[in-house]
């Protein structure tokens, strides 16, 4: 359903160009769950950007269900069915949270389906629903109400970057709960988290904008541990 | 009263109908109909256009309505209105002013507005600017608010300039006295070539009274705003005004501030941040499916509104 060919991004922020991505190519299947791991600054956010179309490659293209979309447009893209749940949250200024649910959704939700999406990522609806989606919230909320809008969308390709950070142990489980539910649509989860490993299908490891490994998860999880990635994979 | 005028009516207050207490509506530089309570007199001025408004001591939870439309083109309306508002009063107060001018000439509207607060009373002052129609003619508005609080009194404005106003110049000065409050919020937009002046001048007199400016002001296209304020600290007092702007396209946003500490234990901060929408905040959006255009309007809206 996604398949990313000799896809390269450089920064030309520095001088020389940054080689950010270096020639990635990757297949990704129909309602498979892709987990993306590696160590800071190795390009997981980028990739995710590329395919979201926040980022245009210097190099490659992108095919989604069989288009070339690489010069499509973020909205384009989105309206094609590709979701992306950023790993920073972004906060507006006067834009409530049931505003951004129902641009998410594309729809105008009733308290009850604002209720159902909120309490899906942990939050009770009467608290959140009139709040501004500002700095007022903290990491945390503002991660959930991040992953509720991508659950809006409806997505056919969810992208998640770092979904577990700021979350609290104790709502852990309950994130890999959605995660789980995701059936009918390809996942892709930027994560250093065991539990989020377990759940995948395929794992990619990236190391310095190149992929060290892609596999099935039962071969990629004991090459992490063999290559004492102890640190990386951490358990919760 | 004709659809145009029920329209702007609508726009300004948001009156769907003649209003229940006390209003007073002011129409092509005359007044076009009053109504008083028993709180609230509302008492033509003999000797120059305009009303006052007198709210007896003790008047809770009341509303005044005192809209003005102007549906012509080369009017040029000057108008005075008082408020002398007593003690222990919680009052709403709805002004504003709806230009609608197909002419080519042009049509001002400057209202003189004076508050007289008393004490322990709580005011809201809600004042909503527009200006639309086909004409060449300009819109102008320029309003002037003059607020005297006396001690533990609190004001708090809302004006919000959206439409179509030409050119503005919105002068706004305050007297504090002990433990007053004033808390004033700004929002205008302008588009094309119109221009907004605000100018705010607050005098905080009084022990522990405090004053909060917060000013959202977006534009677009070639037009022009210019944000000055001055807050002099006479007194053990806070003062904080804040000035966040958008610009777009080849709009231009300047803003001066000035902060007069005359006291040691005066308290002045002054924020200011413009700059052009913030590109993560687009690319959220248009990651949820609205276009660009989408995106910045809603942006814009709840900068605005919100
Ligand atoms: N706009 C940019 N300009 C220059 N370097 C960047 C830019 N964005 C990211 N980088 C660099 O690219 C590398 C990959 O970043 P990123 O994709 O965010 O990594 P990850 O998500 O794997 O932690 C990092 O070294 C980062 O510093
Ligand atoms: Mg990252």
């Amino acid at each position: 359903m996604l398949e990313i060919k000799n896809l390269s991004y450089f920064s030309n922020e520095n001088n020389p160009d940054k080689e950010i991505l270096n020639d990635i190519n990757l297949t990704l299947k129909k309602n498979k769950t892709y987990v993306i791991t590696g160590p800071n600054g190795s390009g997981k956010s980028t990739l995710a950007k590329l395919i979201m179309g926040i980022l245009q490659p210097t190099n490659g293209s992108i095919i989604f269900n069989e288009k070339d979309i690489t010069t499509y447009s973020i909205n384009e893209r989105a309206k094609l069915g590709i979701s992306y749940a950023f790993q920073t949250p972004v906060t507006f200024k006067g834009i409530k949270i049931k505003d951004i649910l129902n641009i998410a959704s594309g729809t105008q939700n009733d308290f009850g389906q604002i209720c159902d999406i909120l309490s899906k990522v942990g939050l009770c609806a009467k608290d959140y629903i009139n709040r501004p989606l500002d700095n007022t919230l903290s990491g945390g909320e503002l991660k959930r109400i991040e992953i509720a809008m991508t659950l809006c969308r409806k997505s056919i390709l969810n992208i998640f970057d770092e979904p577990e950070a700021g979350i609290d142990l104790w709502s852990f489980d309950n994130l890999i709960d959605i995660f789980k539910s995701l059936k009918s649509c390809t996942n892709i989860i930027v994560s250093h988290q065991k539990k989020i490993l377990d759940l995948s299908d395929y794992i990619i490891v990236l190391k310095n904008g190149k992929i060290e490994k892609f596999g099935k998860k039962d071969e990629v999880i004991p090459f992490l541990e063999n290559k004492n990635c102890a640190r990386l994979v951490r358990s919760i | 009263m004709n659809n145009i005028e029920k329209k702007l009516l609508e726009k300004i207050v948001d009156l769907h109908s003649t209003p229940s207490g006390a209003f007073s509506i002011r129409k092509n530089g005359v007044l076009q109909d009053k109504s008083s309570t028993k709180e609230i007199e509302i008492i033509p001025k003999k000797n120059k256009s305009g009303i006052d408004i007198k709210i007896k001591s003790g008047t809770q939870n009341k509303s005044v309505h005192i809209p003005v439309i102007i549906t012509i083109g080369g009017l040029n309306d000057i108008v005075y209105n008082d408020f002398y508002i007593g003690e222990n009063c919680n009052v709403v107060i709805v002004a504003g002013c709806g230009i609608h001018n197909d002419t080519c000439n042009s049509s001002s509207h400057n209202g003189i507005h004076r508050f007289y607060v008393g004490v322990n009373s709580h005011i809201k002052y809600i004042e909503k600017h527009v200006a639309e129609g086909k004409g060449s003619g300009e819109k102008i508005l320029n309003p002037v608010t003059k607020v005297y609080l006396k001690e533990n009194s609190t004001m708090e404005i809302e004006t919000l300039q959206i439409e179509g106003v030409t050119s503005s110049v919105r002068k706004t000065q305050a007297i504090l006295n002990n433990n007053s409050i004033l808390k004033i919020r700004e929002n205008v937009l302008t588009d094309k070539n119109q221009t907004c002046k605000t100018i705010f001048d607050v005098k905080l007199n009084g022990y522990k009274s405090s004053v909060d400016v917060i000013s959202h002001s977006v534009a677009k296209n070639k037009s022009y705003q210019e944000f000055k304020s001055i807050l002099y600290g006479n007194n053990e007092c806070f003062g904080h005004v804040e000035c966040d702007g958008i610009v777009l396209d080849n709009a231009q946003i300047i803003s001066t501030p000035m902060v007069c500490a005359k006291n040691s234990n005066a308290s002045l901060v002054h924020e200011a941040a413009i700059g052009k929408i913030a590109g993560e905040e687009l690319v959220k959006l248009m990651s949820l499916g609205l276009n660009k255009e989408e995106a910045e309007n809603i942006i814009i809206e709840g900068f605005l509104l919100g």
